[in-house]
This record gives C-alpha cells, sequence and structure tokens, in this order.
C-alpha cells in the first residue's frame, strides 16, 4: 500500500493502515508521518472524558451528527485504556456510533492501551496527526476519565469536555482537584435524571474558586434525545474563539509539543537502557542486587545510565 | 514490536440477542487480540466500513437469522469492492446447516464455527490464517 499518496488522497484504507503501523512504532510509518507533518494542524482537537458510562460515546456520536450537517468532516478516536494485562481488549465504543460508519466524510477508529499506562499513548498522538492531516475538521478523543489519562488528554487536545451526569456528588468534591484545571466545558449528561440542576450548581460553585481568564460553560444535555448537543457545539465554538484571541491557542500547543518531545525523548532513552536486549539482564541483575541490599537503587541507575551514554555515544560516532 | 492481532465481531441481521457474539468477544480478548465489538443489528455495508477504518484482521459474524447465506456473501462482495478482501479473514458462527458450509466456503468465508466450537479452534484458525 502507498501510505504517502493514500494518506495524501484521504483514502480510509491508507489512513487505518497508517494508524495501525504507528501503534506498533513502524518505523516507514513514522518515516511517512514526518514528512507529511508540515500537513497537519488544521484540525480542531476535542478531547471527551468523564467517568465510566457517562455517556461520552452517545455524545460523541451526537456531536459528530450535527457537525456533518455543517458539513465538516469529523474522526473520532475512541481509546480504552483499561485492558487488562493480557494485552486483548474489547474495544466498544462504536456501538453508539455505528450509523455514522458509512459516512464518508466520518472516520472512526477504537485503540487499546497495550499495555500503555494511562489511556492517551503516542499512539494517539500519532494518530491524531494522521487524521489531521488527511483533513479531518474535528478530531474527537473519547477516554474514560481514570487518572491519568485525564491529564494526557489536555496535553493533546485544543479543548476538554468533561463529561459528568447528575448525582455524582461527593465523586465531584473527591474529582475537584483533577478535573477542575483540565476542563474547559462541562457537560451535565443524562439531565433526563434527578438532581441535574443540582449538580449543575456544584459544578460552578467550584468554578467560582478558579482565576483562570475562560470560565468553563457548563451545560445540561440528554446525549440520547438530542437535547442541549447545539448548545454544546456553541460552547466549543466559543472556546476555540477564546483561544485564537487570547493567544492562548499557538502557547497551548506549544506545551503540547514540549510535552509531546519529551515523552519521545524519555520512551527513546527507555528503549536504549532498559529494553535493549544488551542491558535487558543488566536491570534484572542490578534489581536483584537492589532487592538484596548489596546495592542501592540510585548507584544501580547511575551504573546503567553511564554505561548506556556511553555506548549511545560509541554507536552514533559509527553512523556518523 | 509485536502485533495485535484486531477482530471486529458483530451481529448482523435483525434477530434477538448476541450471547454467542460476546462469548467469542471475551475468548478472543483473553487469547490478547483487540476486539472491536460493534454489537446488534449491523448492516453488511456498516461492519465493512467499520472493519476498513479498524483496520481489523478479521471479521467474525455471528449469525442466528437464517440470513447467512445472503448476509455473509455480501459482507465478501462489499470487502472486495473495497479493495480490503485480501488484507481480512470473514468468518462465520452459529446456527448455520452443514449443508450450506461448502457454499459459503466458496463465496470466499473462511471458516464456519458452528455453535459447540471449542472457542479455542477459532483462536488458533484466526492466528493461522492471517492474511496481512
Ligand atoms: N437516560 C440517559 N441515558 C443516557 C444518556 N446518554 C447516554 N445514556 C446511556 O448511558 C449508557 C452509556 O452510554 P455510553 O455513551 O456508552 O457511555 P460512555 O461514557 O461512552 O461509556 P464508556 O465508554 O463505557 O465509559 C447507554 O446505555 C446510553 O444509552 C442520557 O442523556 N440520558
Ligand atoms: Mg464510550
Amino acid at each position: 500500500m502507498d501510505l504517502y499518496n493514500g494518506l495524501l488522497n484521504k483514502e480510509k484504507r491508507a489512513i487505518a493502515r497508517m494508524i495501525s503501523l504507528v501503534e506498533r512504532n513502524d518505523s516507514e510509518a513514522l518515516e511517512v508521518l514526518s514528512r507529511l507533518y508540515k500537513f497537519s494542524g488544521n484540525a480542531h482537537i476535542v478531547g471527551i472524558t468523564g467517568p465510566p458510562g457517562a455517556g461520552k460515546s452517545t455524545l460523541t456520536d451526537k456531536l459528530a451528527k450535527n457537525l456533518r450537517k455543517e458539513g465538516k468532516k469529523i474522526a473520532i478516536i475512541a481509546v480504552d485504556p483499561t485492558s487488562p494485562f493480557t494485552g486483548g481488549a474489547i474495544l466498544g465504543d462504536r456501538i453508539r456510533m455505528n450509523k455514522l460508519s458509512t459516512d464518508p466524510g466520518v472516520f472512526i477508529r477504537s485503540m487499546g492501551a497495550r499495555g500503555h499506562l494511562g489511556g492517551i499513548s503516542k499512539a494517539t498522538h500519532a494518530a491524531v496527526k494522521i487524521l489531521d492531516i488527511a483533513g479531518y475538521d474535528y478530531i474527537f478523543i473519547e477516554t474514560v476519565g481514570v487518572g491519568q489519562s485525564e491529564i494526557d488528554i489536555v496535553k493533546t487536545t485544543d479543548t476538554v469536555i468533561m463529561v459528568m451526569v447528575p448525582g455524582l456528588g461527593d465523586d465531584i468534591q473527591a474529582l475537584k482537584a483533577g478535573i477542575m484545571e483540565i476542563a474547559d466545558i462541562f457537560v451535565v449528561n443524562k439531565s433526563d435524571r434527578d438532581g441535574a440542576d443540582r449538580t449543575k450548581v456544584e459544578i460552578e460553585m467550584m468554578l467560582d474558586f478558579s482565576c483562570s481568564q475562560w470560565r468553563p460553560p457548563v451545560t445540561k444535555v440528554i446525549a440520547t434525545i438530542d437535547k442541549g448537543i447545539d448548545e454544546l457545539l456553541a460552547n466549543v465554538s466559543e472556546h476555540k474563539d477564546y483561544l485564537v484571541s487570547s493567544g492562548a491557542f499557538l502557547s497551548k500547543r506549544i506545551l503540547n509539543s514540549e510535552a509531546e518531545i519529551i515523552g519521545l525523548i524519555k520512551d527513546k532513552i527507555i528503549d536504549r537502557i532498559v529494553n535493549a536486549s544488551s542491558n535487558k539482564n543488566d536491570v534484572k541483575m542490578y534489581a536483584e542486587r537492589v532487592a538484596k541490599r548489596e546495592i542501592d537503587p540510585y548507584t544501580a541507575c547511575a551504573k546503567l545510565l553511564s554505561k548506556s551514554v556511553k555506548e549511545v555515544n560509541d554507536g552514533e560516532g559509527k553512523k556518523n | 514490536m509485536e502485533k495485535t492481532i484486531r477482530v471486529l465481531v458483530a451481529k448482523p441481521g435483525l434477530d434477538g440477542h448476541d450471547r454467542g457474539a460476546k462469548v467469542i468477544a471475551r475468548a478472543l480478548r483473553d487469547a490478547g487480540m483487540e476486539v472491536i465489538y460493534t454489537g446488534l443489528r449491523l448492516t453488511p455495508e456498516q461492519i465493512v466500513q467499520a472493519a476498513i477504518q479498524e483496520d481489523v484482521d478479521a471479521v467474525a459474524l455471528s449469525i442466528l437469522s437464517g440470513a447467512h447465506n445472503h448476509l455473509l456473501p455480501r459482507v465478501v462482495d462489499l470487502l472486495k469492492e473495497e479493495n480490503a478482501f485480501d488484507d481480512i479473514l470473514v468468518l462465520g458462527g452459529g446456527v448455520i446447516p452443514d449443508e450450506d458450509i461448502p457454499g459459503l466456503k466458496e463465496k470466499g468465508i473462511a471458516e464456519i464455527f458452528t455453535p459447540g466450537t471449542a472457542t479455542q479452534v477459532t483462536i488458533d484458525f484466526i492466528r493461522n490464517n492471517l492474511k496481512k
């Protein structure tokens, strides 16, 4: 398959194959991605997070359908960060979006965590770029809000929508620290249920303590019957306008890129020092000695680092 | 990096429950595969578009309605139209009479798993017959 031209021509099979290849760190696909990177940057990237079962997929489906009426092209990445150790996973978010599958202007992809701690992986970052290059106007990333993934999602997106449901009560208090800073927009979904107004008030009260320039709107929605979706989309475009007019758009993307570069460097270093076959046994050997108190972990780390830095230098020297 | 096998599990047709599809979905997951589970009542068009976007290695269709002679070949034909049949294995499961199986295989369905087949048989079949 000609991935370079396939992606430039926005062919779904090429897009899909590119995502599979970057998921397994395929160097050829990453090479294609770096050549085409200059064509990305036009999509608005929206994170959709919140507790399990809050209605994130149903909501995403409705957001996509409404934006399609305006002629926008929509991509959706549904990340399941909760896969077990076997590496296997059941990815079920498409169940709520089956009708979108046959829309030529929609692309939906489910991604497992593949052992990556905390939801949004390097592969998700790459998939966003691929879909951006392929000309999708909006890219939605759905992920369950479980700790790390909530923080990761901010570093990948322009706008974060936090989906809450009525009756979280104490949960809101508990979640408070984590969610207040990351959400740009709050949704109280399942507003057909009792307590929606109270939940909205509770969120508003917490927002009163925040002193950031952008005050996140709190919108009541019933995703199942498409109620409140227009208002939510208006929230998204207001946030987009705010980002542009305040200059936050670029500064946020610079921060995201910084986090991404650092992440890539970390991965490379771990690859070279920890995963390199010549070192795997060394790590094991040091681990045993550390456990037996023959050596301390700080010294073990320093020894492995200095050994690998030497190897890297030798290796680079040969290449150049 | 090692390749993770991806399988789309769907239950096309208009009838009833998806118990069989769920059993196989769980078995494939426990075998380390990523299962894209799409639930009930999908059309062949939806199945094929989902399979392409998800870049799956196999499509496993659970059918109870007796519409297998129509639905299964239709999925194969649509995959061929999209030039995706060379990459994707099509499997059928459910209550399918023995006499229909040779005809289905002729039309491109790689294997049919009738009720009572051990899930391990399906797992091994997928692993040993990947097209890409
Ligand atoms: N009553 C009511 N139910 C809803 C609403 N929105 C979604 N649901 C239901 O909530 C359930 C979960 O919806 P999903 O969209 O799958 O939720 P999710 O947050 O994507 O779930 P996970 O991805 O599993 O975390 C489904 O049964 C939906 O039909 C709503 O506005 N009101
Ligand atoms: Mg979901």
